[in-house]
């Protein structure tokens, strides 16, 4: 079992008045470890509306390039449930994560 | 309990982790004994990990840095041991608490990283759901903690969780300790 | 008095709940959150039956507290980092003007970067705004100094604001066992506010902090810095009273297993706890070191602190804060500098630890010994005599 381990910066490899200079590096930071509940999305029921893509708070559902099919991406989803209360035909569940 | 006994609790933010700890602290102090609780200090977010320490001693706790080497390591939420190492410094012989659905000897083989620890299971999250209807197990392990240590006395535990949580849910949630205290398996001779 | 378990945080509050205070202005600010909710708690539910003012500002809270303060009112704040910076033209007025206020600073690293967590770079740059500082390693400290510190400052031989500072998280959210005074002990103690003559009144008017040309400032300060430094009277006086009625022990500089040591650990606040813990460990090798804690750091102690070192032959000073471009941390350069005609003259180093919330360990109390005693054995040595301890470089 792998533990992730972020290296902490040292002197010398700091920048200048610490700023970071690559924009958008929050995506380094994996958020799925917060989860507990799991969004499952139903492709019968679904009907590809948008909405959870819309309302996740942590841009955490994808749109895939063809045919406005929409997935979870489980780096970041932190379980909040959101996408499944406002899914319009109760497409999603929220099921519990296993334990490993 | 002449020297310092040290105890680290894992869980995830708005499971009860800190709140456990510090529940843990005021049973000791309450005992006449000396204690520290406190959070591995920071913002708080729903869903993160979140570690919490409490000491306990007989003697005044003059030490105020973070544990390093626990001597107990109690964890609310089994999916953290995908990304936390929680047995981070634990003593050799150290006693790891878990809140499992599984049984110790499933545990062991699932996970090679558990050697050289006194091993203890409870289902908390079974109990949580049938008395709270929630699955907040904090009680719960408390009253796995009381078992699997006896740092603190039941009684005191079960006093101090009627006080905090009034009314019905200060007894629900006794009931939850008491319910854990009994159900908890150690691996061990206590 | 009884013994109870509690978070650092509501120690305080509890202790200004007992001195009937009369008037709170607060701005939240983690990590001091903590004591603001809890005395606004005690307001909302009549416990407490003070006037508390939800300023959009810290500058606004102090402006408040001065305001108050000057009518006459028993007066008492809270804030840190960011907070005690957003204060900081107005630190000067209420000691100045000689108002009593007592304030918990909840030491906060000051930014860049956000940092919440604790160090003693906020109040170190305010050491010089004429305010009495005290320095508290535990919830029992805070709640006893809190107490001490409106009969200090509100003592007609003092008058002047006093700012208790606590180490941010460490010293405000552990929950600990400590005895608190009942209110008719508090009450024996700590008389009802005086009002003074002049004191802000419609009907009997003065005028503060008029204009004063250069032929007058100086007189002004004199009068301020004299009474800073005579204060130390009253708080020796004050911590001896209260620690024969309340089974205490308090003294301006407290010093642990100095008897026969050769080398010196001065420092403040939480970390002294820890620091015990490293000199007992020491002292099994049978090492010969001891601690000194400052109790108190405005006025410097001078006399303690240079009678406790008089046999050392050397002395480590741990600074919680940075004094950019300076002659080293804060503490190291005025132990130095109060040391300086001492008869013994030990050799005095300086490490800056906890930075932001580092944590303090006692392996880093250890390392600075060492190191110090490889300096006075001339096996080694510091550049200008102070460094960083816990650097990655």
């Amino acid at each position: 079992m792998k533990f992730k381990r972020t290296a902490k910066p040292r002197l010398s490899e700091l920048p200048i008045a610490a700023i970071i200079p690559e924009p958008g590096n929050s995506k380094h930071y994996s958020t799925g470890d917060w989860r507990s509940l799991r969004p499952v999305i139903d492709r019968e029921k679904c009907t590809r509306c948008g909405l959870c893509w819309i309302y996740c708070p942590d841009t955490a559902i994808i749109k895939a390039e063809e045919g406005r099919r929409y997935y979870v991406d489980l780096n970041y989803c932190k379980g909040c449930g959101i996408c499944a209360e406002e899914c319009p035909v109760k497409a999603i569940t929220m099921v519990m994560e296993e334990e490993p | 309990m002449e020297n310092l006994v040290e105890v680290r609790w894992y869980g995830r933010g708005g499971q009860g982790a800190v709140t456990a700890a510090d529940l843990s602290a005021y049973a000791a102090i309450e005992e006449g004994k000396h204690a520290q609780a406190f959070p591995s200090f920071g913002p708080e977010r729903r869903g993160a990990p979140v570690v919490a320490f409490s000491k306990f001693s007989d003697k005044p706790i003059l030490s105020r840095s973070d544990i390093y080497s626990p001597d107990v390591v109690i964890v609310l939420d089994p999916t953290l041991f995908k990304s936390v190492n929680v047995m981070e410094g634990l003593k050799p012989n150290g006693i790891l608490m878990v809140n499992t659905s599984r049984s110790a000897e499933e545990l062991l083989r699932k996970h090679e990283f558990l050697e050289n620890v006194k091993l203890g299971v409870l289902n908390a999250t079974r109990i949580a759901m049938d008395v709270l209807k929630m699955p907040i197990v904090n009680t719960a392990m408390l009253g796995s903690f009381v078992r699997a240590t006896g740092l603190v006395r039941l009684e005191t535990v079960i006093e101090l969780v009627k006080r905090r949580f009034h009314g019905a849910a200060g007894e629900k949630n006794a009931e939850a300790v008491r319910r854990a205290y009994n159900e908890t398996i150690i691996g061990w001779d206590a | 008095m009884k013994r109870v378990g509690m978070e650092c945080a509501t120690a305080v509050a509890h202790a200004v709940k007992l001195a009937r205070v009369d008037v709170i202005a607060a701005y939240p600010i983690t990590p001091q959150t903590h004591i603001a909710e809890q005395l606004s708690e005690y307001v909302a539910n009549g416990e407490l039956d003070a006037e508390y003012i939800n300023t959009e500002s810290e500058h606004s809270a102090l402006s408040a507290c001065i305001g108050a303060s000057a009518t006459g009112a028993r007066v008492f704040t809270a804030t840190c980092g960011q907070g005690l910076a957003l204060m900081h033209e107005l630190l000067p007025i209420a000691a100045g003007w000689r108002l009593p206020i007592v304030m918990v600073n909840t030491n906060r690293s000051l930014s860049p970067n956000l940092n919440i967590w604790g160090d003693q770079s906020d109040s170190m740059a305010s050491r010089d705004c004429g305010w009495i500082q005290f320095f508290a390693e535990n919830a029992q400290e805070l709640f006893d100094l809190v107490m001490m510190g409106f009969r200090i400052a509100e003592d007609e031989r003092v008058l002047l604001p006093i700012m208790v500072n606590a180490k941010g998280f460490y010293c405000t959210h552990v929950i600990e066992p400590l005895n608190v005074l009942d209110q008719e002990e508090v009450d024996k103690f700590l008389p009802p506010k005086k009002i003074p003559e002049y004191a802000l009144n419609p009907d009997k008017p003065t005028t503060w902090g008029s204009v004063a040309f250069p032929d007058i400032q100086t007189e002004i300060k004199k009068q301020w810095d004299d009474a800073l430094r005579s204060s130390i009277n009253v708080i020796r006086e004050v911590f001896s009273e209260y620690s024969s009625l309340f089974n205490r022990n308090y003294d301006i500089v407290e010093t642990y297993r100095m008897d026969d040591a050769e080398i010196g650990l001065i420092l403040t606040g939480y970390a002294c706890g820890t620091c015990r813990v490293a000199v007992d460990a020491l002292r099994e090798e049978g090492e010969k070191v001891g601690m000194i804690k400052l109790r108190v750091f405005r006025p410097f102690p001078f006399d303690e602190v240079i009678d406790a070192s008089s046999n050392l032959k050397a002395l480590a000073v741990f600074d919680e804060a940075v004094s950019f471009g300076g002659a080293g941390g804060p503490l190291f350069s005025e132990v130095r500098s109060a040391l300086y005609n001492s008869e013994g003259k030990p050799q005095v180093l300086g490490f800056i630890q906890g930075i932001g919330g580092r944590d303090i360990t006692t392996d880093d109390f250890i390392r600075a010994y060492r190191e110090t005693k490889s300096v006075l054995l001339g096996e080694k040595t510091v550049e200008r005599d102070f460094r960083f301890l816990q650097v990655r470089e």
